[in-house]
Protein backbone atom coordinates (compact mmCIF):
# COMPACT_ATOMS: atom_id res chain seq x y z
CA UNK A 1 0.00 0.00 0.00
CA UNK A 2 1.37 3.39 -0.95
CA UNK A 3 1.88 5.70 1.98
CA UNK A 4 -0.24 8.75 1.30
CA UNK A 5 -0.37 10.17 4.79
CA UNK A 6 2.32 12.35 6.27
CA UNK A 7 2.34 12.50 10.02
CA UNK A 8 2.79 15.12 12.67
CA UNK A 9 4.13 14.39 16.16
CA UNK A 10 2.46 16.24 19.04
CA UNK A 11 4.11 16.36 22.45
CA UNK A 12 3.69 17.84 25.89
CA UNK A 13 6.24 17.72 28.70
CA UNK A 14 6.11 17.21 32.44
CA UNK A 15 9.40 18.36 33.89
CA UNK A 16 10.26 17.58 37.51
CA UNK A 17 12.87 19.85 39.03
CA UNK A 18 14.45 19.37 42.45
CA UNK A 19 14.69 22.72 44.20
CA UNK A 20 18.05 23.90 45.56
CA UNK A 21 16.86 24.22 49.15
CA UNK A 22 19.08 23.09 52.01
CA UNK A 23 16.30 21.09 53.66
CA UNK A 24 13.38 18.92 52.61
CA UNK A 25 9.95 20.37 51.91
CA UNK A 26 8.24 19.29 55.17
CA UNK A 27 11.12 18.55 57.59
CA UNK A 28 14.62 19.81 58.37
CA UNK A 29 16.57 16.84 56.96
CA UNK A 30 19.29 17.75 54.48
CA UNK A 31 18.62 17.51 50.73
CA UNK A 32 22.27 16.78 49.97
CA UNK A 33 22.65 14.30 47.09
CA UNK A 34 23.91 10.81 47.93
CA UNK A 35 24.81 9.87 51.49
CA UNK A 36 24.57 6.38 52.97
CA UNK A 37 21.10 4.85 52.60
CA UNK A 38 18.45 6.17 55.01
CA UNK A 39 20.79 8.60 56.78
CA UNK A 40 18.97 11.78 55.64
CA UNK A 41 15.70 10.73 57.24
CA UNK A 42 13.51 11.53 60.22
CA UNK A 43 10.06 10.50 61.49
CA UNK A 44 8.36 13.10 59.22
CA UNK A 45 9.88 12.06 55.88
CA UNK A 46 9.58 8.35 56.66
CA UNK A 47 5.88 8.71 57.48
CA UNK A 48 5.88 7.67 61.13
CA UNK A 49 2.45 7.83 62.78
CA UNK A 50 1.53 11.06 64.53
CA UNK A 51 4.04 13.39 62.85
CA UNK A 52 3.10 16.70 61.28
CA UNK A 53 4.67 18.31 58.22
CA UNK A 54 6.09 21.82 58.47
CA UNK A 55 6.42 23.73 55.18
CA UNK A 56 9.81 25.10 54.11
CA UNK A 57 9.37 28.81 53.28
CA UNK A 58 12.10 28.67 50.64
CA UNK A 59 10.08 26.17 48.56
CA UNK A 60 7.32 28.74 48.12
CA UNK A 61 9.86 31.47 47.33
CA UNK A 62 11.53 29.32 44.68
CA UNK A 63 8.26 28.19 43.12
CA UNK A 64 7.11 31.81 42.80
CA UNK A 65 10.46 32.77 41.26
CA UNK A 66 10.24 29.93 38.74
CA UNK A 67 6.69 30.97 37.86
CA UNK A 68 7.57 34.63 37.34
CA UNK A 69 10.65 33.76 35.26
CA UNK A 70 8.44 31.66 32.96
CA UNK A 71 5.73 34.31 32.61
CA UNK A 72 3.14 32.55 34.78
CA UNK A 73 0.33 33.99 36.86
CA UNK A 74 0.87 33.29 40.56
CA UNK A 75 -2.00 31.67 42.45
CA UNK A 76 -2.44 33.82 45.54
CA UNK A 77 -4.47 31.32 47.56
CA UNK A 78 -2.66 27.98 47.63
CA UNK A 79 -3.41 24.59 49.12
CA UNK A 80 -1.78 21.19 49.11
CA UNK A 81 -3.56 17.96 48.21
CA UNK A 82 -2.89 14.32 48.93
CA UNK A 83 -2.25 12.01 46.02
CA UNK A 84 -2.79 8.50 47.34
CA UNK A 85 -1.00 5.54 45.91
CA UNK A 86 0.50 2.42 47.33
CA UNK A 87 4.11 1.91 46.34
CA UNK A 88 7.22 1.37 48.46
CA UNK A 89 8.91 4.60 47.31
CA UNK A 90 6.33 6.50 49.40
CA UNK A 91 6.39 5.57 53.09
CA UNK A 92 3.20 7.55 53.86
CA UNK A 93 1.37 5.86 50.95
CA UNK A 94 0.52 9.34 49.68
CA UNK A 95 2.43 12.16 48.05
CA UNK A 96 1.72 15.73 49.09
CA UNK A 97 1.18 17.65 45.86
CA UNK A 98 -1.08 20.37 44.44
CA UNK A 99 -3.97 19.33 42.23
CA UNK A 100 -6.70 21.95 42.58
CA UNK A 101 -4.73 25.14 43.10
CA UNK A 102 -1.22 24.89 41.59
CA UNK A 103 1.03 27.80 42.57
CA UNK A 104 1.69 29.01 38.97
CA UNK A 105 -0.49 28.93 35.85
CA UNK A 106 -0.66 30.12 32.23
CA UNK A 107 2.97 30.87 31.47
CA UNK A 108 5.21 30.24 28.51
CA UNK A 109 8.73 30.20 27.12
CA UNK A 110 9.75 31.40 23.65
CA UNK A 111 11.89 29.04 21.57
CA UNK A 112 13.15 28.84 18.00
CA UNK A 113 10.52 26.95 16.03
CA UNK A 114 11.40 23.93 13.89
CA UNK A 115 10.76 25.69 10.57
CA UNK A 116 12.53 28.92 11.66
CA UNK A 117 11.02 31.86 13.50
CA UNK A 118 9.91 31.89 17.12
CA UNK A 119 7.15 30.09 18.94
CA UNK A 120 5.80 30.13 22.46
CA UNK A 121 5.59 26.86 24.37
CA UNK A 122 2.74 27.30 26.81
CA UNK A 123 3.17 26.35 30.47
CA UNK A 124 -0.12 25.00 31.76
CA UNK A 125 0.92 25.00 35.41
CA UNK A 126 3.73 24.61 37.93
CA UNK A 127 2.95 22.89 41.20
CA UNK A 128 4.91 22.08 44.36
CA UNK A 129 5.29 18.53 45.61
CA UNK A 130 7.61 16.13 47.41
CA UNK A 131 10.00 13.67 45.78
CA UNK A 132 9.75 9.94 46.46
CA UNK A 133 12.42 7.53 47.73
CA UNK A 134 14.78 5.56 45.55
CA UNK A 135 14.19 1.89 44.72
CA UNK A 136 17.08 -0.43 43.89
CA UNK A 137 16.53 -3.93 42.63
CA UNK A 138 18.46 -6.55 44.61
CA UNK A 139 19.19 -9.50 42.31
CA UNK A 140 20.46 -11.67 45.21
CA UNK A 141 17.18 -11.74 47.09
CA UNK A 142 15.03 -10.77 44.08
CA UNK A 143 13.62 -8.05 46.32
CA UNK A 144 13.50 -4.28 46.19
CA UNK A 145 15.77 -2.19 48.40
CA UNK A 146 14.44 1.21 49.49
CA UNK A 147 16.40 4.34 50.39
CA UNK A 148 14.34 7.30 51.68
CA UNK A 149 17.08 9.95 51.54
CA UNK A 150 15.41 11.57 48.53
CA UNK A 151 11.95 11.21 50.01
CA UNK A 152 10.59 14.69 50.80
CA UNK A 153 13.10 16.62 48.70
CA UNK A 154 11.10 19.55 47.26
CA UNK A 155 10.10 19.41 43.61
CA UNK A 156 8.30 21.66 41.23
CA UNK A 157 6.55 19.96 38.34
CA UNK A 158 6.35 22.14 35.24
CA UNK A 159 3.57 20.99 32.95
CA UNK A 160 3.65 22.31 29.39
CA UNK A 161 0.84 22.56 26.86
CA UNK A 162 0.99 20.01 23.99
CA UNK A 163 2.85 22.57 21.86
CA UNK A 164 5.88 20.58 20.67
CA UNK A 165 6.10 19.24 17.11
CA UNK A 166 9.66 17.88 16.99
CA UNK A 167 12.50 16.54 19.13
CA UNK A 168 14.49 19.72 18.41
CA UNK A 169 11.75 21.89 19.86
CA UNK A 170 11.68 19.74 23.00
CA UNK A 171 15.45 20.00 23.43
CA UNK A 172 15.44 23.78 22.87
CA UNK A 173 12.69 24.18 25.45
CA UNK A 174 14.53 22.03 27.99
CA UNK A 175 17.79 23.90 27.41
CA UNK A 176 16.01 27.23 27.90
CA UNK A 177 14.15 26.03 30.95
CA UNK A 178 17.34 24.65 32.48
CA UNK A 179 19.21 27.91 31.84
CA UNK A 180 16.39 30.00 33.35
CA UNK A 181 16.15 27.84 36.48
CA UNK A 182 19.92 27.88 36.95
CA UNK A 183 20.10 31.67 36.48
CA UNK A 184 17.42 32.36 39.07
CA UNK A 185 19.12 29.89 41.39
CA UNK A 186 16.14 27.65 42.15
CA UNK A 187 17.79 24.41 40.97
CA UNK A 188 21.16 23.12 39.83
CA UNK A 189 19.30 21.07 37.15
CA UNK A 190 21.87 18.25 37.10
CA UNK A 191 20.29 15.62 34.92
CA UNK A 192 22.86 12.99 35.87
CA UNK A 193 21.80 13.38 39.54
CA UNK A 194 18.13 13.41 38.62
CA UNK A 195 17.50 17.00 39.65
CA UNK A 196 15.86 17.65 36.26
CA UNK A 197 13.70 14.83 34.85
CA UNK A 198 11.37 14.99 31.88
CA UNK A 199 8.36 12.81 31.07
CA UNK A 200 7.09 13.09 27.51
CA UNK A 201 3.48 12.68 26.39
CA UNK A 202 3.53 11.87 22.69
CA UNK A 203 0.95 11.19 20.02
CA UNK A 204 0.92 11.34 16.22
CA UNK A 205 -1.78 12.52 13.80
CA UNK A 206 -2.12 13.09 10.07
CA UNK A 207 -0.80 16.51 9.04
CA UNK A 208 -3.71 18.95 8.92
CA UNK A 209 -5.79 17.14 11.53
CA UNK A 210 -6.89 19.19 14.52
CA UNK A 211 -7.66 16.18 16.73
CA UNK A 212 -5.08 14.61 19.01
CA UNK A 213 -4.17 10.95 18.59
CA UNK A 214 -3.94 8.53 21.52
CA UNK A 215 -0.87 9.40 23.55
CA UNK A 216 1.75 7.40 25.36
CA UNK A 217 3.87 8.68 28.21
CA UNK A 218 7.62 8.03 28.24
CA UNK A 219 9.76 8.01 31.36
CA UNK A 220 13.32 7.13 32.24
CA UNK A 221 15.35 9.53 30.14
CA UNK A 222 18.46 11.02 31.69
CA UNK A 223 20.02 13.15 28.96
CA UNK A 224 18.97 15.47 26.16
CA UNK A 225 20.38 13.05 23.60
CA UNK A 226 18.39 10.14 25.05
CA UNK A 227 15.27 12.31 24.97
CA UNK A 228 15.78 13.10 21.28
CA UNK A 229 16.30 9.42 20.45
CA UNK A 230 13.28 8.40 22.52
CA UNK A 231 11.03 10.91 20.74
CA UNK A 232 12.14 9.83 17.28
CA UNK A 233 11.87 6.14 18.19
CA UNK A 234 8.40 6.45 19.71
CA UNK A 235 7.00 8.61 16.84
CA UNK A 236 8.22 6.01 14.38
CA UNK A 237 6.68 3.18 16.40
CA UNK A 238 3.27 4.88 16.61
CA UNK A 239 3.26 5.75 12.88
CA UNK A 240 4.07 2.13 12.02
CA UNK A 241 1.25 0.86 14.26
CA UNK A 242 -1.23 3.24 12.60
CA UNK A 243 -0.05 2.58 9.05
CA UNK A 244 -0.50 -1.13 9.60
CA UNK A 245 -4.08 -0.43 10.63
CA UNK A 246 -3.46 -0.86 14.35
CA UNK A 247 -4.40 1.29 17.33
CA UNK A 248 -2.03 3.06 19.70
CA UNK A 249 -2.67 2.00 23.28
CA UNK A 250 -2.66 4.61 26.00
CA UNK A 251 0.14 3.46 28.27
CA UNK A 252 3.31 4.42 30.06
CA UNK A 253 6.48 3.32 28.28
CA UNK A 254 10.03 3.11 29.51
CA UNK A 255 12.75 4.23 27.10
CA UNK A 256 15.71 1.87 27.00
CA UNK A 257 18.53 3.90 25.51
CA UNK A 258 20.80 0.86 25.13
CA UNK A 259 18.24 -1.04 23.10
CA UNK A 260 17.12 2.14 21.29
CA UNK A 261 13.49 1.17 21.89
CA UNK A 262 10.66 1.81 24.35
CA UNK A 263 8.77 -0.85 26.31
CA UNK A 264 5.28 -0.77 27.82
CA UNK A 265 5.33 -0.30 31.61
CA UNK A 266 1.74 -0.23 32.73
CA UNK A 267 -1.50 0.24 30.91
CA UNK A 268 -3.51 3.34 31.75
CA UNK A 269 -6.80 1.39 31.58
CA UNK A 270 -6.20 0.07 35.06
CA UNK A 271 -4.46 3.30 35.92
CA UNK A 272 -3.98 4.42 39.48
CA UNK A 273 -6.93 6.02 41.12
CA UNK A 274 -5.18 8.65 43.19
CA UNK A 275 -8.20 9.61 45.34
CA UNK A 276 -7.00 13.19 45.70
CA UNK A 277 -8.28 15.21 48.62
CA UNK A 278 -7.16 18.45 50.35
CA UNK A 279 -4.20 17.85 52.68
CA UNK A 280 -5.57 18.29 56.21
CA UNK A 281 -2.16 18.56 57.90
CA UNK A 282 -1.08 21.71 56.06
CA UNK A 283 -2.79 25.06 56.19
CA UNK A 284 -3.29 27.28 53.15
CA UNK A 285 -0.64 29.68 51.85
CA UNK A 286 -1.59 33.20 50.89
CA UNK A 287 0.78 35.08 48.61
CA UNK A 288 0.47 38.86 48.68
CA UNK A 289 0.76 41.26 45.74
CA UNK A 290 3.69 42.82 47.54
CA UNK A 291 5.53 39.49 47.83
CA UNK A 292 5.01 38.82 44.12
CA UNK A 293 6.29 42.29 43.15
CA UNK A 294 9.32 42.01 45.44
CA UNK A 295 10.17 38.61 43.99
CA UNK A 296 9.75 39.91 40.45
CA UNK A 297 12.09 42.81 41.20
CA UNK A 298 14.67 40.49 42.73
CA UNK A 299 14.98 38.28 39.64
CA UNK A 300 18.37 38.54 37.95
CA UNK A 301 18.69 39.35 34.25
CA UNK A 302 17.26 36.28 32.48
CA UNK A 303 19.11 34.46 29.66
CA UNK A 304 16.86 35.86 26.93
CA UNK A 305 17.47 39.47 27.99
CA UNK A 306 21.20 38.77 28.31
CA UNK A 307 21.30 37.28 24.82
CA UNK A 308 19.72 40.38 23.33
CA UNK A 309 22.02 42.69 25.27
CA UNK A 310 25.14 40.74 24.24
CA UNK A 311 24.16 41.28 20.60
CA UNK A 312 22.99 44.89 20.78
CA UNK A 313 25.47 46.31 23.31
CA UNK A 314 28.51 44.06 23.08
CA UNK A 315 28.37 43.28 19.37
CA UNK A 316 28.45 39.48 19.69
CA UNK A 317 26.92 37.41 16.90
CA UNK A 318 23.41 35.99 17.47
CA UNK A 319 24.86 32.48 17.52
CA UNK A 320 27.65 33.21 20.00
CA UNK A 321 25.27 35.12 22.28
CA UNK A 322 22.78 32.25 22.23
CA UNK A 323 25.43 29.64 23.01
CA UNK A 324 27.01 31.58 25.87
CA UNK A 325 23.67 32.47 27.50
CA UNK A 326 22.58 28.83 27.38
CA UNK A 327 24.59 28.21 30.55
CA UNK A 328 24.86 30.13 33.79
CA UNK A 329 28.48 28.97 34.01
CA UNK A 330 29.51 30.13 30.53
CA UNK A 331 27.89 33.48 31.33
CA UNK A 332 29.85 33.68 34.58
CA UNK A 333 33.07 32.89 32.69
CA UNK A 334 32.23 35.56 30.11
CA UNK A 335 31.07 38.27 32.50
CA UNK A 336 33.84 37.88 35.06
CA UNK A 337 36.45 38.46 32.35
CA UNK A 338 34.42 41.25 30.77
CA UNK A 339 34.29 42.99 34.14
CA UNK A 340 38.09 42.58 34.36
CA UNK A 341 38.35 44.69 31.21
CA UNK A 342 39.03 42.16 28.45
CA UNK A 343 37.32 42.74 25.07
CA UNK A 344 33.89 41.04 24.73
CA UNK A 345 34.57 39.60 21.29
CA UNK A 346 37.91 38.15 22.29
CA UNK A 347 36.41 36.41 25.35
CA UNK A 348 33.50 35.16 23.23
CA UNK A 349 35.92 33.78 20.62
CA UNK A 350 37.81 31.88 23.29
CA UNK A 351 34.60 30.47 24.78
CA UNK A 352 33.19 29.49 21.39
CA UNK A 353 36.55 28.04 20.32
CA UNK A 354 38.82 26.52 22.94
CA UNK A 355 36.36 26.28 25.85
CA UNK A 356 33.67 24.57 23.75
CA UNK A 357 36.25 22.27 22.18
CA UNK A 358 37.65 21.21 25.56
CA UNK A 359 34.11 20.69 26.93
CA UNK A 360 33.18 18.57 23.97
CA UNK A 361 36.46 16.57 24.00
CA UNK A 362 36.19 15.84 27.72
CA UNK A 363 32.43 15.21 27.68
CA UNK A 364 32.00 17.74 30.49
CA UNK A 365 29.15 20.15 31.17
CA UNK A 366 29.95 23.85 31.71
CA UNK A 367 29.17 23.47 35.45
CA UNK A 368 32.06 21.03 35.69
CA UNK A 369 34.71 23.53 34.54
CA UNK A 370 37.25 23.27 37.32
CA UNK A 371 39.51 26.25 36.66
CA UNK A 372 39.32 29.78 38.01
CA UNK A 373 37.41 31.90 35.50
CA UNK A 374 39.96 34.74 35.72
CA UNK A 375 42.60 32.45 34.18
CA UNK A 376 40.96 32.81 30.77
CA UNK A 377 41.39 36.58 31.03
CA UNK A 378 44.99 36.12 32.13
CA UNK A 379 45.68 34.15 28.94
CA UNK A 380 43.94 36.72 26.76
CA UNK A 381 45.99 39.42 28.48
CA UNK A 382 49.29 37.65 27.78
CA UNK A 383 48.37 37.34 24.10
CA UNK A 384 47.37 41.01 23.95
CA UNK A 385 50.70 42.05 25.44
CA UNK A 386 52.53 39.78 22.97
CA UNK A 387 53.99 37.82 25.88
CA UNK A 388 52.87 34.55 24.32
CA UNK A 389 51.66 33.64 20.86
CA UNK A 390 48.06 32.66 20.20
CA UNK A 391 49.16 29.08 19.53
CA UNK A 392 51.05 28.88 22.81
CA UNK A 393 47.98 30.31 24.57
CA UNK A 394 45.82 27.52 23.16
CA UNK A 395 48.24 24.90 24.42
CA UNK A 396 48.42 26.53 27.83
CA UNK A 397 44.62 26.66 28.01
CA UNK A 398 44.52 22.88 27.69
CA UNK A 399 46.50 22.61 30.93
CA UNK A 400 44.36 25.31 32.56
CA UNK A 401 41.18 23.41 31.63
CA UNK A 402 42.46 19.97 32.52
CA UNK A 403 44.52 20.71 35.62
CA UNK A 404 43.25 24.10 36.73
CA UNK A 405 46.76 25.57 36.75
CA UNK A 406 47.51 29.29 36.81
CA UNK A 407 48.50 30.21 33.21
CA UNK A 408 50.87 33.01 34.23
CA UNK A 409 52.89 30.65 36.44
CA UNK A 410 52.64 27.88 33.87
CA UNK A 411 54.10 30.10 31.14
CA UNK A 412 56.84 31.23 33.52
CA UNK A 413 57.75 27.73 34.72
CA UNK A 414 57.75 26.20 31.25
CA UNK A 415 59.62 29.11 29.70
CA UNK A 416 56.96 29.70 27.04
CA UNK A 417 57.25 33.47 26.70
CA UNK A 418 57.59 34.82 23.20
CA UNK A 419 61.19 35.65 22.35
CA UNK A 420 61.06 39.41 21.88
CA UNK A 421 64.78 39.85 21.57
CA UNK A 422 65.05 40.26 17.76
CA UNK A 423 68.78 39.56 17.95
CA UNK A 424 68.07 36.09 19.36
CA UNK A 425 65.34 35.47 16.78
CA UNK A 426 67.66 36.55 14.00
CA UNK A 427 70.44 34.29 15.22
CA UNK A 428 68.13 31.28 15.34
CA UNK A 429 66.86 31.96 11.83
CA UNK A 430 70.36 32.40 10.46
CA UNK A 431 71.23 28.95 11.77
CA UNK A 432 68.17 27.46 10.06
CA UNK A 433 69.06 29.17 6.78
CA UNK A 434 72.65 27.88 6.96
CA UNK A 435 71.48 24.34 7.62
CA UNK A 436 68.91 24.25 4.79
CA UNK A 437 70.78 25.45 1.72
CA UNK A 438 68.59 23.32 -0.57
CA UNK A 439 65.37 25.04 0.54
CA UNK A 440 67.04 28.42 0.27
CA UNK A 441 67.97 27.67 -3.36
CA UNK A 442 64.45 26.46 -4.11
CA UNK A 443 62.99 29.63 -2.64
CA UNK A 444 65.32 31.76 -4.70
CA UNK A 445 64.28 29.88 -7.84
CA UNK A 446 60.67 30.92 -7.08
CA UNK A 447 59.24 28.09 -4.97
CA UNK A 448 57.00 29.75 -2.34
CA UNK A 449 56.54 26.43 -0.55
CA UNK A 450 60.20 26.41 0.44
CA UNK A 451 59.61 29.60 2.42
CA UNK A 452 56.84 27.93 4.41
CA UNK A 453 59.22 25.11 5.21
CA UNK A 454 61.90 27.54 6.42
CA UNK A 455 59.36 29.41 8.55
CA UNK A 456 58.30 26.10 10.07
CA UNK A 457 61.88 25.13 10.84
CA UNK A 458 62.58 28.55 12.37
CA UNK A 459 59.47 28.38 14.56
CA UNK A 460 60.52 24.93 15.68
CA UNK A 461 64.04 26.16 16.48
CA UNK A 462 62.42 28.93 18.55
CA UNK A 463 60.05 26.39 20.17
CA UNK A 464 57.03 28.30 18.93
CA UNK A 465 57.85 31.23 21.12
CA UNK A 466 58.28 33.84 18.40
CA UNK A 467 55.64 35.79 16.59
CA UNK A 468 55.27 34.11 13.14
CA UNK A 469 54.96 37.47 11.36
CA UNK A 470 58.23 38.70 12.83
CA UNK A 471 59.91 35.43 11.86
CA UNK A 472 58.64 35.71 8.27
CA UNK A 473 59.82 39.28 7.98
CA UNK A 474 63.31 38.52 9.30
CA UNK A 475 63.59 35.42 7.13
CA UNK A 476 62.68 37.37 3.99
CA UNK A 477 65.18 40.02 4.92
CA UNK A 478 67.98 37.44 5.30
CA UNK A 479 67.07 35.71 2.06
CA UNK A 480 67.06 39.08 0.31
CA UNK B 1 -23.69 5.73 44.91
CA UNK B 2 -24.10 1.97 45.16
CA UNK B 3 -21.25 -0.17 46.47
CA UNK B 4 -21.20 -3.16 44.13
CA UNK B 5 -19.14 -6.31 44.48
CA UNK B 6 -16.97 -5.06 41.58
CA UNK B 7 -16.28 -1.86 43.49
CA UNK B 8 -15.12 -3.91 46.49
CA UNK B 9 -12.71 -5.76 44.18
CA UNK B 10 -11.44 -2.42 42.82
CA UNK B 11 -10.89 -1.07 46.35
CA UNK B 12 -8.99 -4.25 47.23
CA UNK B 13 -6.71 -3.65 44.24
CA UNK B 14 -6.09 0.01 45.17
CA UNK B 15 -5.28 -0.91 48.77
CA UNK B 16 -3.17 -3.93 47.76
CA UNK B 17 -5.20 -6.11 50.10
CA UNK B 18 -7.29 -9.27 49.72
CA UNK B 19 -10.42 -9.55 51.86
CA UNK B 20 -11.31 -13.01 53.15
CA UNK B 21 -14.26 -14.37 51.13
CA UNK B 22 -16.57 -14.39 54.18
CA UNK B 23 -15.88 -10.69 54.89
CA UNK B 24 -16.75 -9.34 51.44
CA UNK B 25 -20.49 -9.07 51.97
CA UNK B 26 -20.01 -7.32 55.32
CA UNK B 27 -17.45 -4.90 53.84
CA UNK B 28 -19.88 -4.11 51.04
CA UNK B 29 -22.76 -3.30 53.42
CA UNK B 30 -20.50 -1.39 55.84
CA UNK B 31 -19.18 0.80 53.03
CA UNK B 32 -22.74 1.40 51.86
CA UNK B 33 -23.76 2.48 55.37
CA UNK B 34 -20.79 4.84 55.63
CA UNK B 35 -21.75 6.49 52.36
CA UNK B 36 -25.37 6.84 53.49
CA UNK B 37 -24.23 8.42 56.72
CA UNK B 38 -22.12 10.94 54.85
CA UNK B 39 -24.99 11.59 52.45
CA UNK B 40 -26.92 13.21 55.27
CA UNK B 41 -24.59 16.18 54.76
CA UNK B 42 -26.03 16.77 51.31
CA UNK B 43 -29.42 17.47 52.91
CA UNK B 44 -27.96 20.72 54.27
CA UNK B 45 -28.58 23.93 52.38
CA UNK B 46 -25.08 25.25 51.61
CA UNK B 47 -26.24 27.99 49.26
CA UNK B 48 -23.95 31.01 49.55
CA UNK B 49 -21.46 29.38 51.93
CA UNK B 50 -17.79 29.61 50.98
CA UNK B 51 -16.05 26.20 50.77
CA UNK B 52 -13.56 25.84 53.59
CA UNK B 53 -10.30 23.97 53.06
CA UNK B 54 -9.15 23.94 56.66
CA UNK B 55 -10.67 24.06 60.12
CA UNK B 56 -8.09 26.51 61.51
CA UNK B 57 -8.29 30.23 60.70
CA UNK B 58 -4.57 30.30 59.87
CA UNK B 59 -2.43 30.79 56.77
CA UNK B 60 1.30 30.88 56.00
CA UNK B 61 2.75 28.84 58.84
CA UNK B 62 6.21 28.07 57.52
CA UNK B 63 9.66 27.29 58.82
CA UNK B 64 13.06 28.62 57.76
CA UNK B 65 15.28 26.53 55.46
CA UNK B 66 17.76 25.45 58.14
CA UNK B 67 19.17 21.94 58.41
CA UNK B 68 18.62 19.99 61.63
CA UNK B 69 20.16 16.58 62.33
CA UNK B 70 18.39 13.54 60.92
CA UNK B 71 18.00 10.42 63.04
CA UNK B 72 20.39 7.44 62.89
CA UNK B 73 19.72 4.93 60.12
CA UNK B 74 19.26 2.15 62.67
CA UNK B 75 16.38 4.12 64.22
CA UNK B 76 14.88 4.78 60.79
CA UNK B 77 15.04 1.04 60.13
CA UNK B 78 14.02 -0.07 63.64
CA UNK B 79 10.53 -1.17 62.59
CA UNK B 80 11.47 -2.55 59.18
CA UNK B 81 10.23 -6.13 58.70
CA UNK B 82 13.32 -6.80 56.60
CA UNK B 83 16.47 -4.85 55.82
CA UNK B 84 19.77 -5.20 54.03
CA UNK B 85 22.83 -2.91 54.07
CA UNK B 86 20.76 -0.14 55.71
CA UNK B 87 18.08 -0.36 53.03
CA UNK B 88 14.49 -1.38 53.68
CA UNK B 89 13.90 -4.68 51.92
CA UNK B 90 10.44 -5.11 50.39
CA UNK B 91 8.88 -7.56 47.94
CA UNK B 92 9.97 -7.01 44.36
CA UNK B 93 8.17 -3.88 43.13
CA UNK B 94 9.38 -3.10 39.64
CA UNK B 95 7.14 -3.02 36.58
Amino acid sequence: MAKTTSWETVMGLEVHVELATKTKIFCSCTTEFGGDPNTHCCPVCTGMPGVLPSLNRQVVNYAVKAGLATNCTITQYNKFDRKNYFYPDLPKAYQVSQLYLPICRNGGIEIEAEGGGKKIIGIHEIHMEEDAGKLVHDPWTDSTMVDYNRCGVPLIEIVSEPDFRSANEVIRYLEKLKAILQFIGVSDCKMQEGSLRADINLSVRPVGSDKFGTRTEMKNMNSFKAIARAINGESKRQIEVLEEGGVVKQETRRWDDNKDASFAMRSKEDAQDYKYFPEPDLIPIEISDEFIENTRNSLPELPEAKRQRYVSELGLSEYDAAQITSSKYLVALFEENLAAGYPAKEIANWIMGEVMRMLSDSGKEPEEMGFEYKYLGALIGMVQKNEITRNTAKKVFKSVFEEGCDPVKYVEENNLKTVTDTGAVKAAIEEVVAANQKSVDEYKSGKEKALQYLIGQSMRALRGKADPQTVTAILKEILG
Amino acid sequence: MVITDELVTYLEALGRIKLPEESRAKAQSDLQEILQYIDTLSELDTEGIEPMSHALPLTNVMREDEVAPSIPAEDVLANAPAQKDNYFLVPRSFD
